[in-house]
């Protein structure tokens, strides 16, 4: 019976301290409530060591995974497409194959990841608390998360933002199709400002039709009160799936807002957010050379592009950088894919989960992906 | 003629589906226009259900998903291990039922015929297989316990002591993964299995517990008092779900770095210390529904303190709440599925996690009607046993 009352006297405990010392930064922190009190203790934990130029947490969680033979990820394990255990058991979707890349960089088998579903609420504290070694879970890379909550954000894997969708057989393809018409939104929302900012700078005239919620928002659609219904488009496409036929609308492409999700690793460790983030990396540099699964054997055989021999681990150590095996690259590529086969198998135009590449197309295609020179 | 024909009432009382009818439904006619409308209602809710179960509904996302609803992530190769523990228990229930209700053959044919009922249900020829063994076993069982009911009593009692303990060791295992029994995570435990485990750990454990919390609010150490006051009331003034956030998501925090505690065993400690302190008042409840008389009769015959509780009170304040206990142990089972807020796959976790699936997009009610209808045969189950209990035992009657 004591550890409840142990539980809250040290959360009352805690957040006097933290409300002593706190004032200088940020005055409304105290009264903002548990989870910003808790976090500010955790970054206590990762202090520079001395000024020998390694910092103390480097390296830790590579250690710390190896030694425990596989890699823990926290995953959503409720967005189609993007994270959900299969009938089979297993975990599928676009955040997950991103852990099997991490897991294929590190082992040399995508198959070493144990999967572990969190929830929104938690999804921090388990990363702070270290019972995952990384997030990847449609999280969307913002200042406070990048600062506050004691992680960082490594890459953007997925440009998410607010889109619009449409009934297929009303022909309508792009925005301006739209004028006239009526769109049904969220009141009180970013989505509802976003809509009328882009529908002005377009010049577009439309009626908005508003809703409290989510779901009345979407029942209001399904009705056919509006010609379309706009949020952020992952959204849409789990919105869309529990439509009558999910195959009668689509998802137009456009992206309206900013909502970039990509993996997140705690703070105080610069060699696992260094490997996290040149997975991703090395996924869309492969896909800017054309390297896939099926032909990297090939290529690498006859590789003549120094940065393509860099980053199938031909020549350079680029993987001893990382603290990695030099086919870290290889490995990803072979056993995962480059970032345009994971977006086609859990989010490509064969899938129930389609949606557009839009921003989430390479550089050269007029989309955002660009990776830095593996040299 | 006999007597029984004289006693029977005016020909115009006798019963007759007409008679009744006329009686009871349409006795009047606001009677008669209840009726109606009310059938009418349920004939339109019923007809609309029933087409929809039968012509609409795609049950395939719940055939093809079953084992994933059953046991979650379960690795397959080792299933096998909790039909045995399930057996187990079917075995012991064979036993019990032989032992101590020798004449409740309905209930008998009940339990035990369950699992081959199941069997008829479309599902893979190797549950069906481990279904009709179920049986099998809850049969050989009870023609065990039928033939020994005298000696075999104590024996059933251990089993069903240690039956808790089996069931988990075979789920978890205990070797490496080359052993016989590798260890499977309590990640990979999820659908009905956790829902059950999660269910049973918190009534077993809470039980003790709240038993002795009652005592203690009823002890005259003002000490032990005033800790059991303050833990049932800090408890009881919080919901369940901040209870299961403090142990999944601030519990971490004050853990040294690296130590973690296994989630499912947080959730586990954080059902049973708050049903403790529902139970607690119920059995105080019952407590105090004892004479005082009891108390006195005991002492004079020269009983102690504990000897009183333990021979003289406890057993008939119990027996008085066998109602509210099930009902509370009743909550435990459907409180348990808060957890899938907090990330754990239990029954409701999973159903969700099935819905994502690209191939079954949109069938939420499907998959829910198919969640609801196992809560409800497991709720109403253990509600039907202890009213055979309390009829067994003479609650209400004696």
């Amino acid at each position: 019976m004591g550890k409840t009352l142990w539980i809250v006297s040290f959360l009352l405990g805690a957040s006097l301290v933290l409300a002593a010392c706190g004032g200088g930064t940020a005055p409304e922190s105290t009264s903002n409530g548990e989870t910003i009190t808790v976090v500010e203790t955790v970054v206590v934990e990762v202090p520079a060591e001395s000024a020998v130029s390694v910092p103390a947490g480097f390296g830790v969680t590579l250690e710390t995974v190896r030694a425990r033979g596989n890699l823990i990820c926290g995953v959503n394990s409720q967005v189609p497409g993007f994270g959900y255990v299969g009938a089979d058991g297993g975990y599928s979707g676009f955040d997950v194959d991103y852990c099997r890349a991490l897991a294929a960089a590190i082992f040399g088998d995508a198959s070493k990841v144990e999967f572990r579903p969190v929830t929104a609420a938690e999804r921090f504290t388990a990363l702070q608390s270290g019972e995952i070694d990384i997030l990847s879970r449609n999280t969307t890379w913002s200042l406070v998360r990048d600062t506050e909550l004691g992680g960082n954000f490594t890459a953007t894997t997925f440009y998410d933002g607010q889109g619009m969708m449409v009934p297929t057989e009303s022909g309508i393809t792009t925005l301006q199709d739209l004028a006239g018409g009526t769109v049904c939104v969220q009141t009180g929302t970013t989505t509802e400002l976003n809509l009328a900012d882009v529908m002005a700078s377009l010049g577009i005239d439309y009626t908005p039709a508003v809703f409290e919620d989510a779901d009345s928002t979407f029942a209001a659609y399904a009705e056919g009160r509006c010609d379309a219904v706009t949020t952020d488009k992952s959204g849409l496409i789990s919105r869309r799936t529990v439509l009558t036929d999910p195959s009668a609308h689509v998802i137009l492409d456009v992206t309206m807002s900013k909502e970039p999700l990509g993996p997140m690793v705690r703070h105080g460790d610069d060699q696992w957010f260094d490997i996290a983030q040149w997975t991703v990396f090395a996924m869309i540099a492969a896909e800017e050379f054309g390297i896939t699964s099926a032909n990297v054997d090939s290529v690498r055989s006859s590789a003549t592009n120094p940065e393509v021999m860099r980053l199938l681990g031909l020549e350079g150590e680029m993987g001893l950088k990382l603290g990695l095996n030099n086919d870290w690259g290889y490995n990803i590529i072979k056993l995962v894919g480059n970032y345009e086969e994971v977006y086609n198998r859990n989010l490509g135009p064969d899938t129930p989960t389609y949606i557009p590449r839009g921003y989430n197309s390479l550089y050269t295609e007029g989309g955002l992906l660009y990776a830095p020179p593996v040299r | 003629m006999t007597q029984t024909n004289s006693l029977l009432p005016p020909l115009t009382e006798r019963s007759g589906v007409l008679r009744w009818m006329r009686k009871n439904l349409f006795g009047s006619w606001p009677d008669a226009i209840l009726t109606i409308v009310g059938a009418l209602i349920i004939y339109w809710a019923v007809k609309g259900f029933l087409t929809w179960a039968f012509t609409i509904a795609e049950w395939e996302v719940v055939s093809a998903n079953m084992r994933l609803i059953m046991v979650g992530q379960y690795p397959v190769k080792e299933v096998g291990r909790l039909w045995i523990a399930l057996g187990f228990l079917v075995f012991l229930a064979g036993n019990s039922l032989a032992i101590w209700a020798r004449k409740s053959y309905f209930v008998t044919i009940l339990l035990l015929g369950f699992p081959a009922l199941l069997a008829f249900l479309p599902i893979g020829d190797e549950s069906r297989g481990w279904l009709f063994s179920l049986t099998a076993l809850g049969l050989v069982g009870w023609g065990i316990g039928r033939s020994k009911p005298e000696s075999l009593g104590k024996i059933v009692i251990f089993g069903w002591v240690i039956s808790l303990p089996i069931f988990v060791l075979l789920t978890r295992g205990f070797t490496s993964e080359d052993g016989i029994m590798p260890i499977v995570g309590t990640n990979l435990w999820g659908g009905l299995l956790l829902t059950f485990l999660l269910t049973v750990v918190g009534i077993i454990f809470s039980f003790p517990l709240g038993v002795l919390l009652a005592l203690g609010r009823r002890s005259e150490l003002p000490a032990i008092r005033l800790a059991s006051v303050t833990y049932i009331e800090l408890v009881r003034g919080v919901p369940l779900i901040t209870i299961l956030f403090v142990s999944q998501l601030i519990l971490p925090l004050f853990l040294p770095p690296n130590m973690t505690i296994d989630r499912v065993l947080r959730a586990m400690v954080g059902i049973t210390l708050f049903s403790a302190a529902y139970l607690a008042e119920n059995v105080r409840g019952g407590l105090q529904a004892i004479p005082r008389g009891q108390f006195e009769a005991a002492y004079a015959l020269g009983l102690n303190g504990v000897q009183t509780m333990v021979f003289i009170i406890l057993p008939q304040a119990l027996r008085l709440i066998i109602p509210i206990l099930v009902g509370q142990f009743i909550a435990v089972f459907k409180d348990t599925a808060l957890v899938a807020i907090v990330g754990l796959l239990d029954l409701v976790g999973i159903a969700k996690t099935v819905l994502a699936q690209p191939d079954f997009l949109g069938l939420q009610r499907e998959v829910y009607v198919f969640i609801s209808l196992i809560y409800w045969v497991l709720s109403y189950g253990m509600s039907y046993l202890s009213q055979q209990l309390e009829v067994k035992l003479g609650v209400g009657k004696q």
